[in-house]
């Protein structure tokens, strides 16, 4: 067994990207898509915290994982809300019906 | 009353008229009663005029007062320099006077008009036009300068077409108005070039300065020829507008306008504007001039009057009288006898005006009739018109007593005088002819309208006396017909104020060479002193003691030999027409070729019309087959070219801009088609390409 290492944290974060891509991708509800995209920012704060251990940066990765964390809070409140909304206007949330900008 | 206060009276005189023109003209339409504003301004303008004469002769008899200002000012004009136009205002004896019988008689005229023309659906413009050619008319006299004068000259030409053709309606109104406007273009066109020749030479339009430079030998074209071509043009201008042979065609014709009409400007003040502006350029005549303007004269007196003799029209006969008397004036122009001209002028302008306005009230009262043939016997009906008709006749037949008998005898004491001291007795021999017919043919007209049986009962039982408003001119102006307003001696008008105070002949300015031998001056003085003796408040006689003399001496011969023929062209004319102890008829058919000459006014139209009118007719047809053919042509090709050009302009327009405009349209909208696919809307689509196109940006740009 070896020593768990920085490429581990990173291909780690490297699978929960790809998966929050996938998820965005193909989900069709809305809800399903944030929840990637919340995917993505937890593999990027993975990726804050890999870096910040091994490497000479003080807290400051730390700090930005708060960061993220604080952000990716907000953002889930604005965006459920703007799913409320999609709701309220067009009777679903499905991403795949909501396609009136094309027009 | 100072000076400037004469000043502006004349400038109220002046512009009263156009006001009452301005309102009557626009309000007209409207107020039913205006034409009593323009009465009562004309009254204003009387009043005013009459204590200008009072003002003038007494307090300045003679003093010339000169009111100018810059109407024009120009700097470096090329070849002139500096240039100043002046218009301005002369008040001296002659235009006070002139004034007076100016307003007088448009006074006067317009009181008559009131019931002359009542009823009339134009009443009020009728009014208005009368004022417009008052206010011209006072232009006229008032000016100081040449260029002022034919401004209103052209503005009393206009105010006579619209008179004259006041009832356009008729056809022979409407056309006598045109060829009274035609006839005196011809004449003004003369005048014209006269003015110009004036000012090219002096830099300048006004009398004085222009007598100045004269008699300092300032010369057109430094010569003295062309002084004498410059007076004759402008005496072009007094040919036109005073009917002067042989331009006086207009004249009769322009008896189709309203009576009054005739009375105020084909009688008494606007024909007489052209003796009055040879008067105002007499010191620029020279001899030869002189001469010219003697025998137009002469001739307009003569052969008028032989066409009066035959006319059966009331109007007509005094038309032909007034050519006359202004030939008589003209004639006394050129023969020196420059007082008695303008003393005939104002005697005329009363009695014509008188016998006009009579010639009115019998018209009117004969409800339109104007032939003499159907008048007669009209002493009975109209006695107070008769009384007025009768004087002034008398007047103009030159009888002792009258205004008429002075004047004239002055002027053919006049061409006596000037037979004795040239040896040219042509003058004399035509005044004294026309003074016979002039009696007679006059009396003739009375005889003829007023005694005998009515040869039409059925006119006659209807005329009856005019009311006061159209009477009381009549007595007016018969009462000015009497001597005693000139002279206290009936027999030497040389007694009166009129003409030994009011009238002076002016100062000749032309060169001594140039002159009439009897204007020559008796010494010569230096230049100089020429110049340092004639202040221009003095205009003093330059007639030699010669002339004076041979005046003195032609009075008396003058006067018997036309008291003798006036009374024999009344006894010849009573004879004929009262006692019948002759017989016209006869007469007219012994010689014949005479009478008809006469009876179709010597042919004077029907010359003109085969060769003056027809040479314009015949050039105006040729110029207007250039018009037509080779103007238009050009024209017309020029517009096909263009049109083809055009055509072709057109076609490349379509295609070639049009297209590759479109053809840009196309692509862009084949473009947009294209890339429309790309936009599905789908959030998810969007974040697969953006995926795909970082990961090939990222192996595109891979450093590893």
């Amino acid at each position: 067994m070896t020593q768990i290492g920085l490429n581990h944290f990173l291909f780690v974060s490297v699978v929960l990207f790809c998966l929050g891509i996938f998820g965005i991708i193909t989900r069709k509800n809305a809800v399903m898509v944030l929840m990637g995209i919340e995917l993505i920012l937890n593999s990027a704060n993975i990726n804050f915290i890999a870096f910040a251990k091994y490497g000479n940066f003080g807290y400051q990765g730390q700090m930005m994982a708060l960061f993220v964390i604080i952000l990716a809070a907000a953002e889930a409140a604005i965006a459920l809300a703007i799913v409320l909304n999609i709701y309220k206007t067009f009777s679903t949330v499905n991403v795949d019906e909501i396609d009136t900008l094309k027009d | 009353m100072t000076e400037n206060l004469l000043i502006q009276f004349a400038i109220i005189i002046l512009f009263l008229p156009l006001l009452g023109f301005v309102v009557t003209l626009f309000l007209g339409s409207k107020v039913k009663k205006i034409f009593l504003f323009e009465n009562f301004v004309l009254i204003l303008a009387f009043i005013l005029s009459v204590i200008m004469v009072f003002a003038k002769l007494n307090y300045y008899p003679q003093e010339n007062i000169v009111s100018e200002f810059h109407w024009i000012s120009l700097n470096n004009v090329p070849l002139f320099g500096t240039l100043n136009i002046d218009l301005g205002i002369l008040v001296d004896n002659i235009s006070v006077l002139m004034i007076f019988v100016v307003t007088l008689i448009s006074m006067l005229v317009h009181i008559f008009s009131i019931a002359y023309m009542h009823g009339d659906k134009r009443y009020n413009r009728y009014f208005a036009y009368l004022g417009i050619f008052t206010f011209s008319m006072t232009g006229i006299v008032f000016t100081h300068d040449i260029l002022m004068m034919y401004i209103f000259w052209e503005l009393v030409g206009l105010s006579s077409y619209l008179l004259i053709g006041f009832w356009f309606e008729k056809k022979s109104a409407s056309d006598a108005g045109k060829k009274a406007f035609i006839v005196n273009r011809i004449g003004d066109i003369g005048m014209f070039s006269g003015i110009l020749i004036l000012f090219s030479t002096y830099h300048t339009f006004t009398f004085d300065k222009i007598f100045t430079q004269i008699s300092l030998g300032v010369l057109p074209f430094n010569s003295e020829f062309w002084l004498t071509v410059t007076g004759i043009l402008i005496f072009c201008g007094a040919i036109g507008k005073s009917a002067q042979f042989p331009l006086h065609v207009w004249l009769p014709d322009a008896m189709e306008g309203p009576t009054p009409v005739s009375a105020l400007i084909h009688a008494a003040t606007m024909v007489a504007a052209g003796v009055y502006l040879v008067v105002r350029v007499f010191p620029i005549l020279t001899g030869g001039a002189l001469e010219f303007i003697a025998i137009i004269g002469a001739l307009s007196a003569f052969i008028p009057a032989t066409i009066a003799l035959t006319q059966n029209d009331i109007k007509k006969v005094l038309a032909y009288s007034t050519v006359s008397q202004l030939g008589y004036m003209v004639m006394a122009l050129g023969v020196g006898a420059y007082k008695f001209a303008f003393f005939h002028l104002v005697t005329h302008a009363f009695f014509k005006a008188a016998l006009f306005l009579g010639s009115g009230s019998v018209i009117h009262a004969m409800h339109h009739e104007q032939d003499i043939r159907n008048m007669g016997g009209l002493r009975k009906k109209l006695p107070l018109t008769y009384a007025t008709f009768l004087i002034s006749t008398i007047a103009i037949s030159g009888v002792p007593l009258t205004s008429g008998f002075l004047s004239k005898d002055g002027i053919l004491a006049g061409t006596f005088a000037f037979g004795s001291l040239t040896g040219q007795w042509f003058f004399a021999f035509v005044g004294f002819f026309v003074a016979l017919l002039t009696a007679f043919y006059m009396f003739r007209l009375v005889i003829l309208t007023f005694h005998g049986e009515p040869r039409n009962k059925e006119k006659f039982d209807h005329a009856k006396e005019s009311p006061f408003v159209m009477v009381m001119p009549l007595v007016v102006l018969a009462a000015l017909s009497i001597f005693i307003w000139y002279t206290p001696n009936p027999f030497n008008p040389e007694q009166g104020a009129f003409l030994s105070k009011w009238i002076k002949a002016p100062t000749i300015v032309v060169p001594q060479n140039a002159r009439y031998s009897f204007m020559k001056n008796d010494v010569i003085k230096p230049a100089e002193q020429v110049q340092t003796a004639k202040p221009k408040t003095e205009a003093e006689i330059t007639f030699s003691e010669s002339y004076t003399e041979a005046m003195h001496h032609a009075h008396i011969p003058a006067m018997l030999l036309s008291l003798t023929l006036a009374g024999l062209g009344i006894l010849l004319a009573f004879s004929f027409y009262q006692w019948k102890k002759l017989d016209p008829d006869k007469l007219a058919n012994s010689i014949k070729p005479l009478y008809k000459l006469s009876y179709n006014k010597w042919y004077f139209d029907e010359i003109y019309q085969a060769t003056f009118v027809a040479f314009t007719l015949g050039l105006s047809n040729v110029l207007y087959w250039i018009d037509t053919y080779i103007i238009d042509g050009i024209v017309n090709g020029s517009a096909t070219v263009t049109k083809q050009f055009s055509k072709f302009s057109g076609t490349f327009d379509n295609i070639v801009v049009d297209g590759l405009v479109n053809l840009m349209a196309t692509i862009s909208g084949f473009i947009g088609l294209m890339f429309r696919r790309l936009q599905t809307g789908k959030v998810q689509t969007y974040i697969v390409v953006v995926v795909f196109s970082l990961v090939i940006i990222l192996f595109l740009f891979k450093s590893f």
